[in-house]
């Protein structure tokens, strides 16, 4: 907590980042509610072009899962350095959990650039739209966790992100434990339940 | 102050200045309060406009298109960028004082959600000016939007507009969820809020869950118009219905986001002028919970005549007549609040009392509505047209109109004239009865919505002529209000800490409040703090605070950070990368600057 926290009384007497965090989370829920919805809806439904089981590859986007997976631990661990105030530690993992997320990100770019070259873009058939815009969107969230990271990194290499920091960091790993957990989902409805 | 011109200026602009970075949350209620009249009074012209052409018929004032932009703007600004950020206006002045806090919980948040909403307001706006306004109606209905119907910019400007404003109440929301649940003063335990931080809480809800689902609805448009993409692409095998599944899925919980803050103004103000605690405040608020949870499942009833199946129509029948009981409930418990009570008939009373008999007139329409085999006579003609507006103009706008009475004094510090109020009132609500009463019938009798003149053959003029001097007349009470407004500046007379003698935390403090509003935070041990004998501690609240009080300062980088926002949606609007990218540039500078500028709350 920061020193103006400290001294702050709260009704719940849990930080009040935390809980707007977790409130923007809850809002998060209806927008990818929304978007694997609208991907079922139209599993099946394509008129053209490739779908589900003729493109994805699943023992590829396995690989990333557990990337992605890993990269939860890591954050977990970052979060246990930074609260014990141990600053090289907190560094490895910060930086682990957003080279995991990285490469979890360079595997949806090249399994985005296979399917254009195999033809599936998002113009040729519902599963094509359903599907970029879906992946693409849990992607764009990815890639804002990894920047996010990546500024703590930055924080602490300038001396800025002691345990009494331990929140900022905390609070990014409630955002990227969710985007992790929507990939599950994700991954489950897309790939595994085609 | 100053007495020589430039030094005059230095003022001027400082005080401009110091309202684009305020994070005061009273500053940014009364910006927000100042920005949705405006947008009201412009959404009410539209509606004139739109009445003279309809005064009778194959009037020539307006071309079938311009009538299309007319109903299509007057829908979204009424909505997005009157009555929900008037509300918002309430929710920023008075929750924080019913609550017993110094400001929101993130305060530059706050002024972030202003800035986004007004920018986003005018972003819409601007197509009046280029000739090419949103027209294919404020539900956008596919495929009426696809880029093969409507190939101008007209949709663009609607679709990244609306998701402009969802980022501003998304963000809006989120901070008062956190506000309220986390900010309260010792001892404002849940049930002992007063009912309308209840309703803004539970509005917030509505906002934070809804939100996304039209905002994925609108990427969907978005992708379609311009990446090409098939989610309502009948010839790919998509469905058009998709569109209308998400836009009601967020477009009748978005009823409940108008309907709700105005329910809480009225369960203040009601008993405040009965002399009478609430009656049966815990149901009252249960019924807000209970009518924000059966919200989310109705929504199909808005499209009953797209032929979704028997089994559907009738679960979706059921469940509309079940929300009018949540809803019936509140309205038996502000009339038992007023039944044996010291009536006093302020101009913030009728307005309140005019809310609960037309809201009543509106509520059954909706349930004649709930009906399928009625439903199907009565969608799309104005007798669904009658039916909304009675909810959103007797209920909604009465109830905002109401606050603004009730709270003024708070505000401002100066009391509304009740005289001129009175003629507010009475001009609003027989003008909103000429207006809307007739539409009943017109709309029984088949005339259509939406659509720009109508046959003579039709024998609809007279009740037409009626509804459009009725319009006028709402109208001229509004100016009236205008009016009334600018009276109170110059003579108005000044208000006391309590002038209504009310029962809740914002009338402890002196009118207007402090920039810090409570120079000790009260320990609050009653419901109804101003009207028990030991409501709270310490009574009376010390003329000046005991010791120094840690403010927020003000930020100009919310304010930045929508500009950026706004500057990436032109690009997008106008195909422009480069404006993009300069768009995002400043967004992502603003974001960085304002996590790193040193601000303590």
């Amino acid at each position: 907590m920061t020193h103006a926290e400290a001294t702050h009384h709260t009704s719940t007497g849990l930080d009040s980042r935390k809980i707007g965090m977790w409130a923007f989370i809850g809002s998060e829920c209806l927008l990818f509610g929304s978007l694997i919805s609208t991907y079922l809806v139209y599993q099946g439904k394509s008129v053209a072009g490739p779908t589900t089981h003729e493109i994805l590859n699943i023992p590829l986007t396995s690989v990333s899962t557990f990337v992605l997976l890993m990269s939860s631990l890591a954050m977990v661990l970052a979060l246990a350095a930074v609260t014990r105030g141990d600053t090289l530690w907190t560094r490895v993992w910060l930086a682990t959990t957003a080279l995991l997320g990285l490469i979890f990100l360079g595997f949806q770019a090249y399994e985005f650039t296979t399917f254009v070259h195999e033809g599936l873009t998002l113009q040729t058939n519902l599963f094509g739209s359903t599907f970029f815009v879906l992946t693409g969107t849990h992607g764009a969230h990815v890639a804002v966790g990894v920047l996010w990271l990546l500024s703590l990194l930055v924080r602490s290499f300038q001396g800025k992100l002691g345990a009494e920091k331990a929140l900022n960091v905390e609070l990014a790993g409630l955002y990227w434990h969710f985007v992790d957990v929507v990939w599950i989902v994700i991954f489950t409805v897309v790939y595994l339940l085609q | 102050m100053a007495s020589s011109a430039p030094a005059d200026a230095m003022t001027l602009r400082s005080r401009i200045w110091s309202w684009v970075t305020t994070t005061d949350h009273k500053r940014i209620g009364i910006l927000y309060g100042v920005s949705a009249f405006a947008f009201f009074m412009l959404g009410g012209f539209e509606a004139l406009i739109m009445r003279l052409q309809l005064s009778g018929p194959d009037a020539g004032i307006v071309s079938a298109d311009t009538y299309n932009q007319l109903f299509t703007m007057h829908g979204t600004t009424m909505v997005f960028l009157a009555v929900m950020p008037l509300s918002a206006a309430f929710f920023n002045f008075v929750v924080p004082l019913q609550i017993g806090a110094r400001d929101v919980a993130f305060p530059r948040l706050n002024a972030f959600s202003y800035w986004v909403f007004l920018l986003g307001g005018l972003f819409m706006n601007v197509s009046f000016l280029v000739g090419a306004a949103p027209n294919a109606g404020w539900f956008g209905y596919a495929n009426l939007t696809s880029a093969q119907f409507s190939p101008g910019v007209n949709v663009d400007f609607w679709a990244i507009g609306l998701q402009i404003l969802g980022i501003a109440s998304i963000a809006a929301g989120i901070n008062f969820i956190v506000t309220i649940v986390n900010l309260r003063a010792p001892g404002m335990r849940l049930m002992r809020m007063p009912v309308f931080t209840w309703m803004t809480l539970v509005t917030q809800f509505i906002v934070v869950t809804a939100f996304p689902v039209i905002t994925v609805a609108l990427v969907f448009l978005m992708f379609d118009r311009t990446f090409g993409t098939n989610f309502y692409s009948v010839a790919a095998g998509g469905e058009v219905l998709l569109w209308q599944h998400l836009f009601w899925l967020f477009g009748h919980p978005e009823v409940y986001i108008l309907i709700l803050p105005a329910m809480g103004i009225v369960s203040e103000v009601i008993p405040t002028f009965s002399r009478k605690p609430l009656f049966g405040y815990a149901v009252v608020v249960y019924s807000g919970l209970l009518i924000a949870i059966l919200g989310w499942g109705v929504w199909a009833h808005h499209m009953f005549q797209v032929g979704l199946g028997p089994i559907a129509d009738s679960v979706f029948a059921a469940t509309t007549m079940l929300i009018a009981i949540p809803t019936g409930v509140k309205i038996f418990n502000w009339i038992a609040t007023m039944w044996g009570g010291k009536l006093n008939f302020t101009t913030a009373m009728l307005f309140s009392v005019g809310f609960i008999a037309m809201f009543i007139i509106g509520g059954l329409s909706g349930v004649m509505h709930s009906s399928p085999p009625a439903d199907l006579q009565q969608t799309d003609t104005y007798f669904v047209v009658a039916h909304f507006h009675y909810v959103l103009v007797g209920g909604a706008v009465l109830g905002l109109f109401s606050g603004i009475y009730y709270w003024w004094p708070k505000v401002f510090g100066r009391m509304l004239s009740e005289s001129i109020g009175k003629w507010h009132f009475w001009l609003t609500v027989i003008g909103a009865n000429l207006t809307f009463f007739p539409m009943h019938f017109i709309g029984l009798l088949g005339m259509p919505r939406r659509i720009y003149t109508y046959d003579a053959a039709l024998g609809l003029d007279t009740m037409n002529l009626v509804a459009t001097i009725g319009a006028f007349a709402m109208a001229l009470g509004s100016l009236v209000f205008v009016g009334n407004v600018l009276w109170t500046w110059r003579k108005g007379e000044a208000a006391d800490a309590n002038p209504w003698d009310g029962a809740m935390l914002e009338w402890a403090m002196p009118s207007p409040p402090p920039v810090y509003n409570f120079s000790v935070i009260p320990t609050v041990k009653s419901r109804l703090p101003l009207w028990s004998e030991d409501g709270y501690e310490p009574k009376p609240l010390p003329e000046d605070p005991p010791g120094p009080i840690h403010l927020p300062g003000g930020s100009y980088w919310p304010f930045v950070t929508a500009v950026g926002i706004i500057v990436a949606a032109a690009g997008l609007l106008t195909g422009s990368l480069w404006v993009a990218l300069a768009g995002i540039g400043v967004l992502v500078v603003g974001i960085y600057a304002w996590a790193l500028e040193p601000f303590e709350v």
